[in-house]
């Protein structure tokens, strides 16, 4: 742990109640979550639907409160502040960009105004700068030319350029931390790769800590520096992506890894084993390793003790008795 | 397990299933109607899996629609014929068209899984589209519902379930096994996966290839997504702006891609394993229908549309490529190209 990291999520849990009074149950969307964001570098979280990823990213956004755990922000807890002024502060530095670019817009207001909003409410620069600073924002996230762009609304650009806006609108406050949750999947494949590599290049030269919140395990490998995977609510393995993503410890990751649909290993007879999906895995668990009613290796004490993260390699850990024990 | 359902003959031709000549499709009216499919050939064989990929707006969903012939005003099909074995099926009567949907060819769409009725038994909704189309009483068509469910790997008890108390994967097998309940010589897959996870996804298109190994039906699976065709279709046609602009079958087509836009498709899939190189996807954003570019319609995105290159780019912006042969399956409407083959 060093002190330089801006964000720092300690235990984070988030219990959603389901069902009625008499037959209440709870969904432990987020689990005992723990890690930390360090600037210049893209974490990439992935999971399946329903695994908690976009979870974690709404509790650091601060749009829910958790359960229990902390979220430090450079040293401090902010998970529970409520003071317009204290929220307020916490959101200059840690912003966040939607899946839907086109939900996440004013249809009836300019580029201009989504831009210039921030800047205005947390008083970014005096009030004669503000023209100027919006088409830099704007060059920054490749909107050119800013003038006219900045004239525009939402429903003259395209999904890539409107998520453009978003990213211009998140680093308008010059932001320490940006939670980017699905950024790309709603967006047509050959434009993908230019969010993804404004994301490398915001990282190198603003130096901003990114969460990068993804299901696609290709586009992880291509932008982020470290990996989380979620499964049912719990981090089950982390570390450098390369590491992670080529030597896999946890059943789980191997698992997506595999159903990835890969053209240099076009073959009908590859198919692999799919259990039966079973996302009810979070629904009041027992102790237990979640994943283990669909995993090949799962041995006796999978269903008597909870794994914990164990570091088997250096900076990667899995949470699994069986490639991962606990000495 | 006894299959009520019957396997089909195998004393089918091997030719020509489905035929597109000249399709063109058009949105609105006036002076600038937008035309989203503008004179599309493709052939589809019997048992056969042809990919379509492209952007979203290339008019890929529309063909699928006017396959069906489900285009709803303001769409309407301007030009060109649809053959379904070798059939114009743009002239048939609305009774005629009941019975080849469905029966001819059924359809699963992206959001297939809200297309189940969310206050009928699942079982009960098979039998509907069953009993519409044929004379089955009910009992053997909630017995039929019941094998057709375990085929796509749901416990036949299912058809007592209401929707909602279906996973979104489990509902999109369910809408894919009442697809197949009429046993359709094509299956249009439109999207079929794309809002589900990757593992989930993969469970499903592993069973479409199993089902059509024991049916033979063919497939047009529609798809943005070309990582996905390049394992499980046979053929690929890639679609830009209302055309199609490069045909092969998929291995070729992934090995050596010769439309720039299918280059650049290619191009924008990072990849899960080996050296990792800085992509730059395709710059630009496809264009308006109502206004589409002069000459060939990808020529303001391609890296090869240069202004010094004179001559070439002369006939880059005014003439419109048309698909050439260049080697057998593999077809290309680029004029770079068409200046090296022949």
């Amino acid at each position: 742990m060093t002190a330089a990291a801006p964000l720092e999520v300690q235990s984070l849990t988030k219990h959603f109640p389901i069902g009625s009074a008499v037959r209440r149950a709870h969904v432990h969307a987020v689990d005992d979550v723990t890690f930390e964001l360090r600037p210049g570098t893209i974490t990439a979280l992935v999971g399946e639907s329903g695994s908690g990823k976009s979870t974690v990213a709404r509790l650091l956004a601060h749009l829910d409160e958790p359960s229990s755990g902390a979220v430090l922000f450079e040293g401090s807890d902010v998970s529970h502040v409520r003071r317009r002024r204290d929220v307020l502060r916490y959101r200059s530095q840690v912003q966040i960009i939607f899946q839907d670019p086109f939900g996440s817009l004013n249809p009836v207001k300019t580029v201009r105004h989504h831009v210039e909003r921030p800047l205005r409410i947390h008083r970014v620069v005096p009030s004669n700068q503000v023209e100027q600073r919006v088409h830099e924002l704007l060059r920054t996230v490749g909107l050119v030319p800013p003038e006219d762009v900045a004239a525009k609304y939402p429903h003259e650009l395209s999904g890539g350029q409107r998520q453009r806006v978003s990213i211009a609108r998140a680093l308008a406050v010059e932001p320490k931390v940006i939670l980017a949750d699905e950024p790309i999947s709603m967006l047509d494949v050959s434009i993908r790769i230019g969010i993804l590599n404004l994301m490398a290049r915001l990282k190198e030269e603003h130096g901003i800590a990114f969460l990068y919140v993804t299901h696609d395990l290709a586009s992880a490998r291509y932008v982020a520096d470290d990996i989380l995977v979620m499964y049912a609510g719990q981090i089950v393995e982390r570390g450098p992506i390369e590491d992670v993503l080529s030597e896999p410890l946890h059943p789980y990751t191997r698992l997506l890894l595999d159903a990835v649909p890969d053209p240099a290993t076009k073959t009908d007879a590859q198919e692999i084993d799919l259990r039966k999906g079973d996302t009810s895995a979070a629904v009041d668990p027992s102790e237990g390793c979640r994943f283990r009613a669909r995993c090949p290796l799962a041995i006796e004490i999978c269903s008597q003790t909870t794994p914990q993260l164990v570091e088997a390699r250096p900076r990667h850990a899995a949470r699994c008795h069986v490639t991962a024990p606990a000495s | 397990m006894t299959i009520l359902v019957e396997q089909p003959s195998g004393s089918r031709r091997k030719t020509g299933l489905l035929e597109l000549r000249g399709l063109a499709v058009e949105y609105g009216f006036g002076p600038r109607p937008a035309r989203a499919v503008d004179g599309v050939d493709l052939a589809l064989q019997e048992g056969e899996v042809l990919g379509l990929a492209g952007e979203s707006g290339c008019g890929k969903t529309t063909i699928a629609n006017a396959v069906l012939q489900i285009l709803r005003p303001p769409a309407r099909i301007a030009a060109g014929s649809i053959l379904f074995e070798g059939e114009d099926i743009l002239g048939k009567s609305t009774d005629d068209l009941r019975r080849y949907r469905w029966r001819n060819v059924s359809m699963v769409l992206q959001s297939a899984m809200n297309a189940l009725n969310p206050v009928m038994r699942v079982g009960d909704q098979f039998v509907d589209a069953m009993r519409a189309h044929e004379k089955i009483n009910r009992k053997r068509a909630l017995a039929r519902a019941g094998e057709l469910l375990e085929l796509v790997g749901i416990d036949h008890r299912r058809v007592s379930s209401y929707p909602h108390q279906l996973s979104g994967g489990m509902r999109q097998r369910v809408v894919i096994a009442m697809a197949l309940s009429l046993e359709p010589e094509l299956i249009i897959l439109d999207e079929p996966t794309t809002a589900l996870d990757v593992v989930v996804q993969r469970e499903i298109l592993q069973q479409v290839e199993a089902l059509k190994r024991d049916f033979g039906f063919a497939v047009l699976f529609i798809t943005h997504d070309l990582s996905l065709l390049l394992e499980f279709a046979d053929r690929i046609a890639i679609m830009y702006a209302g055309e199609i602009v490069e045909t092969a079958p998929a291995a070729r087509l992934a090995e050596n891609p010769q439309h720039p836009y299918t280059q650049g498709l290619l191009r924008s899939f990072p990849p899960l394993s080996g050296p990792l190189t800085p992509l730059t996807g395709i710059p630009g954003s496809p264009p308006d229908l109502r206004d589409p570019p002069t000459g060939c319609r990808f020529h303001p995105r391609c890296p090869h549309c240069l202004p010094e290159q004179a001559d070439l780019y002369r006939r880059q912006t005014t003439e419109r490529p048309t698909l050439r042969v260049i080697e057998q399956g593999h077809e290309v409407a680029c004029h770079l190209v068409a200046e090296g083959a022949e």
